[in-house]
């Protein structure tokens, strides 16, 4: 598998009236060829800032890149000048927002919108943009192209739109797609349409996507490898399985357990205590010892380094250390990694303990 | 990913259990600012705004003890004494403010030829009227217009449109329908009939400029209440029986008030340059008042020989005009960031 | 006393009524809540849920029926007094925390209003005292009355939000998508918190959301709405083993769940509703196909669907 685009040791802040924002603590991921990366994360995880920073859409004025370097063939997103970051946004790596309507631009019809980029960036002739921008239309099955590539936003469902959004991100068959809670904002019969449609783009394109969702539920659908943030930085990174049955992290395990399940009776869903911290001032060690019930002394002194689960499974806490005790995750975290040959809980189909 | 090696330095004792107490995490860091503190920390750091203010309030100061300082009535005539330029003791010495004049196209030190000992600080009209205690007086009865029409017309303005948008439906189509009307007249030929129907004075004029002047206001707050009275909070206060007045009072008003203050800190530029306009067309107030128009509209007859008597009230009203334009800016971008671009 | 303590009757909700832009945002549904259960209404975005809420609580006038709160008409003309007692007994809880707080009001004011209103305390120390014990049930403690909702994150903004609805002691709580808002982590301390509640406090719920999942966590019975109508109600477990609607399939069928291998082999049913190929003298009425399972179906679909049922 070939690396596409590298994040490493990145550190941003922002400055603000209250002070400096340390919204990005040191973040490292590789994405792949063809694969699709789930980001997931509370709001303030920076999980939106990380992609954003990629992208270079913050505000110059007030967000700093304090640290690490973003490697897209070869080259430092964050150090080359914005008019070559102008070339590679929208062409090499493009991106999808939440809202398909403040994404959309209300006054310019969408068959427009989607020549725009392709205009801009394949210096093809007017008639060959529109075949192309129909065909893209097809691809995200808005049905009728021809004549509804003249049709202004408003005139689209939300979910429509939504597939317009893509449309727009695809036009220039970008690289590398970034998308940013992009069925958030959607009902769950649309949301699965558009990821049943951005995971058959995928196939047919072998686009690498960066998805970005608060959704466990979206994340198992489509995500390859997915990464989990906490406090600015990555806590817990792994294959889907890897993460969804043999979590590591406390964070992890709370997430995971906050979920009600569809057959789970009755029992008293698990909360994680407390609230995100305040990344104005973050805590000095572990980010989520404060909220965690298997906090160890360590953990208010020191970050935790990346401890090896597998050769594609890593997480960021103390537990993992040889000296560490052992613990016993919540009981359905025991129950997910039952199922997870390599786990320490793993049941194998006759019965006996591995 | 990289680093998992540090094996050597920890003990045992660092992996030791701790128990968290959940409402740890509860605790807010940052100390309580309410919304007017927060305003006033961002309103702070605009040098602008705040040398305004203080420029603002020194010609406010001025306008109400400057006509008392140097000890000519604002009124008294003195025909001897007439078209005398500026003299300030201190600076005099300088050469500028010193007294001379042009008399016939010569320079001549006015003040010697006619044998006047005392000073005018910046000058004599026509009349011999002191011009520095005019000013003054003048910026006193401009100010005062001024923030009297602003008051009036964010009082009509907020209950018109406040009451337009918050009851709605029928009310709020009539309400609107006779804004319209209101504004479909042209301002100024309104103006002219009040004036022609009231004495011309200060009180035709303040009633000219809030006759329509209110309706820029209703417009905002309308907008605003029509936006706040569906949110979430407004809603929950029904739920929990609170009457509209309550409701306008304590939901409704407190959200508006950072933008009512901003349309007010533009209204009160506009009413001085409008008594401007008026006073300087001639059917503003009439003479011996003195606004910054009259005093204007004074000057500019004699702008080639005695050019002070323009200068002065021409700067104290762009004064102004800059000072309030650039606190409301201030306001603005303390009060509602959002409303920047 | 019956044991139902809210009956919606033929509750319908036209806006613009009459005019071509008549939009029938409740379309004539009918269901019942019993005292201390939790009812849960789904449905997507626009299917009239979080109306039927607003009209239920009287931020909206209904253009038809009747919602009866212990068997008292909500919308009937009523005495100053009863309505005073209403508004008392049947509270809201809001979706978005960020907009259901007043920015101007500090937490002590916002939490007291209700207390104010009806005149529910005696003096200031007794109102302080009040909502600091608000704030300790829901979690939060006396340090936070002083301060204002910007400085709250989501989750506890929601929890002041409860507060709010708890302090004038009401029987029945509307809650409109509450945890939609919230992240994951936060969705379940809500969660939990309501429901704590409503066993200390023997409260009733109508839960609205789109969430399903949280739904059948927190629901006793379920109702699923479709474009302004109830399509089918029942209890929770009933309504996720056997769902007989065919909009209720593809609901159900739509919703990722946190694990992967089930994912891989999901399968989607869509939904369209001119699959039902209503003959133009069916009667499509609400049908109770099981005990206590009601399905919007036609005479030919209920034969069908009693055949099916297991």
């Amino acid at each position: 598998m070939t690396k596409i685009l590298e994040v490493k040791d990145l550190e941003l802040s922002f400055h603000t009236f209250a002070g400096e924002v340390k919204a990005i603590r040191g973040v490292n991921f590789d994405l792949h060829k063809g694969e699709t990366l789930a980001i997931v994360g509370e709001s303030g995880s920076g999980k939106s800032v990380t992609t954003k920073s990629i992208m270079r859409l913050l505000p110059e004025s007030s967000a700093e890149y304090k640290n690490g370097e973003i490697l897209f063939e070869g080259r430092d997103l964050t150090k080359i000048p914005e008019k070559n970051m102008q070339k590679i946004r929208g062409k090499d790596i493009s991106m999808i927002f939440q809202d398909p309507m403040t994404s959309l631009n209300p006054t310019m019809t969408i068959g427009r919108q989607i020549m725009e980029p392709i205009l801009k960036h394949q210096k093809l002739n007017k008639s060959a943009a529109r075949k192309q921008t129909i065909e893209l239309l097809n691809l995200v099955g808005i049905p009728n192209a021809e004549n509804r590539y003249k049709m202004y936003p408003h005139q689209f469902s939300g979910g429509q739109r939504q597939r317009i959004v893509i449309a727009i991100a695809l036009a220039c068959n970008p690289k590398v797609l970034i998308a940013d809670e992009p069925t958030t904002a959607l009902d769950v019969t649309i949301q699965a349409q558009i990821l049943e449609l951005m995971k058959d783009i995928q196939k047919k394109t072998d686009t690498s996507i960066i998805f970005i969702t608060h959704d466990l539920g979206v994340v198992a659908n489509v995500a390859d490898r997915v990464a989990v943030m906490y406090g600015g930085r990555i806590v817990e990174i792994g294959t889907v399985d890897e993460i969804f049955y043999n979590p590591q992290h406390p964070y992890t395990w709370g997430l995971l357990s906050s979920m009600p399940s569809m057959d789970l009776e009755d029992q008293k869903l698990y909360a994680i205590p407390g609230t995100p911290p305040d990344l104005l001032n973050p805590p000095k060690g572990d980010a989520f010892a404060l909220r965690s019930e298997y906090a160890m002394k360590i953990d208010m002194e020191r970050q935790p380094p990346f401890f090896k689960v597998s050769d594609t499974h890593y997480a960021a806490t103390w537990l993992l250390h040889s000296q560490a005790p052992q613990v016993e995750p919540p009981a359905l975290i025991i129950e997910r990694m039952k199922t997870f040959k390599g786990s320490r809980y793993y049941v194998d189909q006759t019965g006996g303990t591995v | 990913m990289r680093n998992e090696n540090e094996e050597e330095k920890l003990t045992p004792e660092d992996f030791e259990r701790v128990t968290i107490d959940a409402h740890h995490s509860e605790r807010i860091e940052k100390p309580s600012l309410s919304f007017w503190q927060d305003a006033w920390l961002g309103l702070r750091k605009n040098k602008a705004a705040i040398v305004s203010m203080v420029v603002l309030l020194l010609v406010i100061l001025m306008a109400l003890i400057g006509p008392y300082l140097n000890g000519h009535a604002g009124d008294s005539q003195n025909l001897r004494h007439a078209n005398l330029p500026p003299k300030i003791p201190g600076i005099e010495a300088t050469g500028f403010f010193d007294g001379d004049g042009k008399l016939a196209g010569k320079t001549v030190n006015l003040y010697e030829m006619k044998k006047v000992d005392e000073y005018y600080w910046f000058g004599t009209d026509g009349l011999g009227r002191d011009l520095f205690t005019r000013l003054w007086e003048g910026t006193r009865v401009s100010l005062f217009i001024a923030f009297v029409a602003a008051a009036i017309d964010m009082v009509i303005g907020v209950a018109y449109g406040g009451i337009s948008g918050y009851f709605g439906g029928r009310t709020d189509d009539i309400m609107q329908r006779v804004v319209e009307i209101l504004i479909g007249i042209p301002t100024l030929i309104v103006v002219i009939l009040m004036i022609m129907i009231m004495d011309p004075g200060i009180t035709a004029i303040i009633v000219a400029i809030t006759i329509t002047g209110w309706i820029g206001m209703s417009r905002i707050v309308r907008a605003q209440t029509l936006k706040y009275k569906s949110r979430e909070f407004v809603l929950a206060s029904r739920t929990l029986g609170a009457k509209d007045g309550k409701i306008i009072t304590k939901h409704l008003l407190p959200n508006m008030l950072g933008i009512i203050i901003i349309n007010t800190m533009f209204t009160i530029p506009n009413a001085i340059f409008f008594e401007a306009f008026l006073s300087f067309i001639g059917i503003g107030l009439q003479p011996p008042a003195a606004s910054l128009g009259t005093l204007i509209n004074d000057g500019y007859k004699v702008m080639e020989n005695q050019p002070y008597v323009l200068l002065f009230p021409a700067i104290v009203i762009s004064v102004l005009m800059i000072a309030f334009n650039l606190i409301g800016d201030g306001l603005r971008d303390a009060l509602d960031p959002k409303m920047k671009d | 006393m019956s044991d139902n303590l809210i009956e919606v009757r033929n509750l319908k909700q036209y806006f613009n009524a009459g005019k071509s832009t008549e939009v029938r945002a409740i379309d004539d549904i009918s269901f019942t809540i019993k005292r201390g259960e939790t009812f849960g209404l789904v449905g997507e975005s626009g299917c009239g849920k979080s109306t039927t809420g607003r009209t239920m609580i009287r931020l909206y006038d209904a253009t038809a029926g009747q919602v009866l709160y212990n068997g008292v008409d909500v919308h009937a003309p009523k005495s100053k007094k009863e309505n005073h007692e209403l508004n008392r007994k049947m509270q809201m809880i809001f979706q978005d925390p960020y907009a259901s707080l007043n920015p101007r009001m500090k937490v002590l004011d916002i939490i007291a209003e209700g207390l104010d209103i009806h005149g529910l305390v005696k003096g200031k120390t007794d109102r302080k005292q009040r909502v600091i014990d608000l704030l300790e049930i829901v979690g939060l403690n006396r340090e936070h009355a002083e301060r204002y909702p910007h400085e709250f994150s989501g989750g506890q903004r929601q929890r002041i939000g409860i507060a709010r609805a708890l302090a004038v002691d009401p029987e029945f709580i509307i809650a409109d998508e509450p945890i939609s808002a919230l992240d994951v982590s936060i969705q379940a301390q809500v969660v939990n918190l309501l429901k704590e509640l409503q066993v200390e406090k023997g409260l009733t719920y109508l839960f609205i959301a789109h969430d399903l999942s949280m739904v059948k966590y927190i629901s006793d019975r379920i109702g699923v709405m479709y474009f302004g109508k109830l399509v089918e109600m029942a209890p929770a477990d009933e309504l996720y083993r056997n769902p007989m609607h065919a909009y209720t399939k593809s609901l159900l069928s739509a919703i990722p769940l946190p694990d992967p291998i089930y994912e891989r082999s999901r399968v989607r049913h869509p939904y369209n509703p001119k699959d039902h190929q209503y003959g133009p003298d069916e009667k499509v009425e609400f049908r109770e196909v099981a005990p206590e399972h009601f399905v919007l179906c036609s005479e030919k679909e209920l034969a069908e669907m009693q055949a099916t049922h297991v």
